[in-house]
């Protein structure tokens, strides 16, 4: 966390002059001046960034010129909306490379399969503001089906404000969450189909089936918990990679989230909250990768802590 | 099923019987107001949302009259003295009434306003003669009193007034952090804020004692989002998620002119969009042919066309017409043989190497219109090395005249000539504060001393003729390239009836709106 805040705040200087966006244009140079002084940028670089160290263990990350609050409050009120895009998109990619990846793996020669890797290429080369823009026009614009921006109607949970549990936010999650999928699912896909074909091949899936064990006992006990550890592996990772997209999705859909809040901070160049993102974010990466690997004891028969497994 | 289907038609028709007679806007803009406080930032956004929620002593008609609003009428009683006359009867949102007293206390805001000082440097004081009668005093015989007086918002002084509950000031007007006065708001305006959750939402609902009983407006409720995407923007609209939409980009503009569900409209702007050469990094700059080949190398009309798609007026000066300074004879003059030969001339006819800085999210096409430039130079030889930056970073860039050309837009905030020559072609005087953006280093005494003059003439005639010389000098002295007016656009689905509430000063008045 102490290097990310050392290039976060390193890369401060090159992210611009806020003054500009806060005073106007046609404020003079002497009030621009004025106010940089107020803000504690003209300070020398050591200076700043011993205030924001001592700052930052007292978990203060700095005041957010444009909001005007607190940066971290103002990056974690965002953050139920991410995480539950991020959940969407997820659960869509889980729910869809299994069955998808599996059934190329077992029929790798049928039309139906062949159709599906055709696609999945597809979908990874379209850049996801693309994705977006055309899910928007089909089923926004055309049919009229679902709502093409926001979060819609949200219910309190204490701090947390959920568009889950109503179905105006549910219809407005599908076009952000599939689209943000939308990166994911071709790899996926690709990825079960692999490991399934690798493992099917092995010696103990012959042995299985010589038992005499049921087709589905063979494919999913056996065969799919031992391809599952690589794809727990880069599901963990690609679940950071899902969060950097979040970024265009949420500016596609204006959806008011951490991502669409970093890029909105980036254009105006509101440092407090830029360097604020970036460790959130950094935490959340270190906690994801720390869950992974507690993840493996959970499903790797060979991986253990010493608990004896059955 | 068929009982169901019936229930849920029942349902449907009572909802919109009830939503007769309440007309709720769902309104999208490209970004919401960074700050309920009318002083604290100069901005489009925070003008529009003072229009909303407090009223000006006059404003703007479509065709740049004045219409009284809370002046019920005024008169030039000196040479520098405009006596305004109260309104009686109008009342802001906490229940206290319109009176002299708030009109000063918020002129006397307006002075400290870092961003708003500048604009009311003529003016000496704002006195209360009695109740409803305010004179609004210049430092010497000043024209644009009453250009000035559509900036003056009459703030309730006893709300604004006392300590918060968080022992604040509640006058204080506060740059950076929070305020009272940037999450509570009481102004005489047409609708009051009920709901705002920074960034998402913001939801007025129309003031009840209201003092304009003939406003035809029949809005009473409006939610303001804002779509920072230009095409989710349009997709809203024509997705019926929202009802009116500003700015629309001009890519969507022939798709919803196609459209038989949506009313566009289109305006030419006042926003004039130019190319400043640096006389000081650039010698070859301080030769005028050098300047004018470049004039006229510059296609305006090709760029205006094909760039903008016909969403801007060409333009050869500052001034838009409407404006004092304005010339029709000073039109655009795109003539490459003439540029060529006028570089021969200069004996530059092998050209030389500049750089150039443009944004690339700050003005219209800003990028591409810098990118076509800069292939338009290169026919006479005069090679580019083009970079351009999003604004936050190309104004640190601009200030330290970064480059030999510069981009730069200019809006002028008292709709007046000379605002332009003042910020843009003046020579750099860092005491006074002109030619704060002339990034051309352009030099002319008799220029510096005409646009000097034309700020004490209060004889309108008098006074266009010499800003008329203004933009002729600047014409022929090539002392910058003005490319063109930027348009503005608005786009609304049918039965809202946007056309006679929208205005060149892109400020929808939207307490005047009405809604089929």
């Amino acid at each position: 966390m102490a290097v990310i805040s050392t290039i976060g705040f390193g890369v401060k200087a090159s992210l611009g002059d806020p003054t500009r966006e806060l005073a106007g244009d046609a404020a003079s140079q002497v009030e621009r001046e004025a106010l940089r002084a107020r803000l504690g940028l003209d300070d020398p670089w050591s200076v700043q960034y011993a205030r924001f160290l001592g700052n930052a263990v007292r978990g203060d990350l700095g005041t957010s010129y444009v909001f005007k609050r607190p940066a971290l409050e103002v990056i974690l009120s965002k953050f139920p909306a991410t995480f539950e895009l991020v959940l969407a998109a997820s659960l869509i990619v889980a729910l869809l490379s299994l069955p998808a990846g599996l059934y190329c793996a077992l029929n790798p020669n049928s039309i139906a399969a062949r159709a599906i890797m055709g696609l999945s290429v597809l979908g990874i080369s379209v850049p996801i503001f693309l994705t977006g823009i055309f899910a928007i026009t089909i089923f926004s614009v055309e049919l009229g089906l679902l709502p093409s921006f926001g979060r819609g109607e949200t219910v309190a949970i204490g701090p947390w404000r959920t568009g889950l549990l109503s179905a105006d936010g549910l219809a407005h999650l599908v076009l952000p969450a599939m689209t943000l999928s939308s990166i994911m699912l071709p790899l996926f896909i690709r990825l079960v189909r692999g490991q399934m074909l690798d493992v099917l091949d092995q010696d103990f899936i012959r042995t299985a089936w010589a038992k005499g064990l049921p087709p589905w006992r063979v494919w999913l006990s056996h065969g799919l918990r031992n391809a599952a550890i690589p794809l727990v592996t880069l599901g963990g990772l690609q679940l950071g990679t899902l969060l950097a997209y979040t970024i265009l999705t949420e500016t596609v859909f204006q959806w008011p989230g951490m991502g669409f809040l970093f890029l909105d901070a980036v254009n105006r160049a509101d440092v407090p909250l830029i360097i604020a993102y970036i460790m959130v974010v950094g935490a959340i990466f270190v906690t994801i990768n720390t869950l992974v690997d507690v993840l493996y004891v959970l499903i790797d028969p060979r991986v253990s802590l010493g608990v004896q497994a059955r | 099923m068929r009982l169901w289907l019936m229930a849920l038609v029942l349902v449907a028709s009572l909802g919109i019987a009830s939503s007769a007679g309440a007309k709720t806007l769902r309104l999208a803009y490209d970004a919401d107001p960074i700050s309920l406080d009318p002083h604290q930032q100069l901005s489009g956004g925070t003008l529009q949302l003072s229009h909303m929620v407090f009223d000006p002593l006059v404003r703007w008609r479509k065709d740049l009259s004045l219409e009284p609003r809370l002046a019920e009428r005024w008169e030039q009683i000196a040479p520098n003295v405009v006596r305004f006359y109260l309104r009686r009867g109008v009342t802001f949102h906490s229940g206290n009434p319109l009176e002299a007293k708030d009109v000063v206390w918020t002129f006397n805001r307006l002075k400290q306003s870092p961003d708003f000082k500048g604009l009311f440097e003529p003016f000496e004081a704002a006195r209360a003669v009695d109740d409803h009668t305010v004179d609004l005093v210049t430092k010497g015989p000043y024209p644009l009193i009453l250009n000035l007086a559509t900036y003056v918002f009459p703030m309730d002084s006893v709300f604004y007034s006392g300590k918060d509950e968080r022992g604040r000031d509640k006058s204080e007007l506060v740059k950076h952090g929070a305020s009272f006065a940037s999450d509570n708001v009481s102004g005489t305006g047409p609708f009051t804020i009920t709901e705002r959750e920074q960034g998402i939402r913001l939801v007025f609902k129309r003031f009840d004692e209201y003092w304009d009983r003939d406003s035809p407006g029949n809005v009473s409720e409006i939610v303001m989002t804002p779509i920072k995407e230009g095409p989710t923007r349009v997709a809203a609209l024509l997705s019926g998620d929202v009802d009116f939409i500003a700015p629309v980009p001009p890519a969507d503009l022939q798709r919803l002119k196609a459209s038989d569900e949506i009313v566009l409209i289109t305006m030419r702007g006042s926003r004039v969009v130019t190319l400043q050469l640096n006389q000081d990094r650039v010698p070859q700059f301080r030769d005028k042919r050098v300047r004018q080949a470049i004039v006229h190398a510059i296609n305006n009309e090709g760029i205006a066309a094909k760039i903008m798609r016909g969403f801007a007026t060409p333009a050869g000066q500052l001034s838009p017409p409407g404006y004092p300074g304005h010339d029709d004879a000073l039109s655009p003059r795109h003539d490459l043989r003439h540029a060529r030969s006028l570089m021969k001339e200069a004996g530059y006819e092998q050209g030389f190497s500049v750089t150039m800085l443009a944004p690339n999210n700050r003005y219209v096409n800003d990028y591409k219109i810098a990118e076509a430039a800069a292939a338009m130079l290169a026919k006479i030889n005069i090679k580019v090395d083009l970079k351009t930056l999003p604004k936050a970073q190309f104004w640190p860039q601009f200030d330290a005249r970064a480059a030999d050309i510069m981009m730069i837009g200019w809006y002028s905030d008292t709709e007046d000539s000379a605002n332009f020559a003042e910020f843009l072609a003046m020579s750099p005087d860092k005491s006074s504060g002109y030619g704060q953006y002339n990034a051309g280093n352009y030099k002319n005494p008799t220029l510096d001393r005409l646009v000097l003059q034309s700020q004490t003439m209060t004889d309108k005639a008098a006074r266009a003729t010499l800003l008329q010389q203004v933009e002729r000098i600047l014409y022929e002295d090539a002392a910058l390239v003005p490319l063109h007016w930027q348009h503005l656009a608005w786009a609304a689905r049918k039965g809202v009836n946007i056309e006679p509430v929208i205005n060149v000063m892109n400020m929808p008045f939207l307490g005047d709106l009405v809604v089929e």
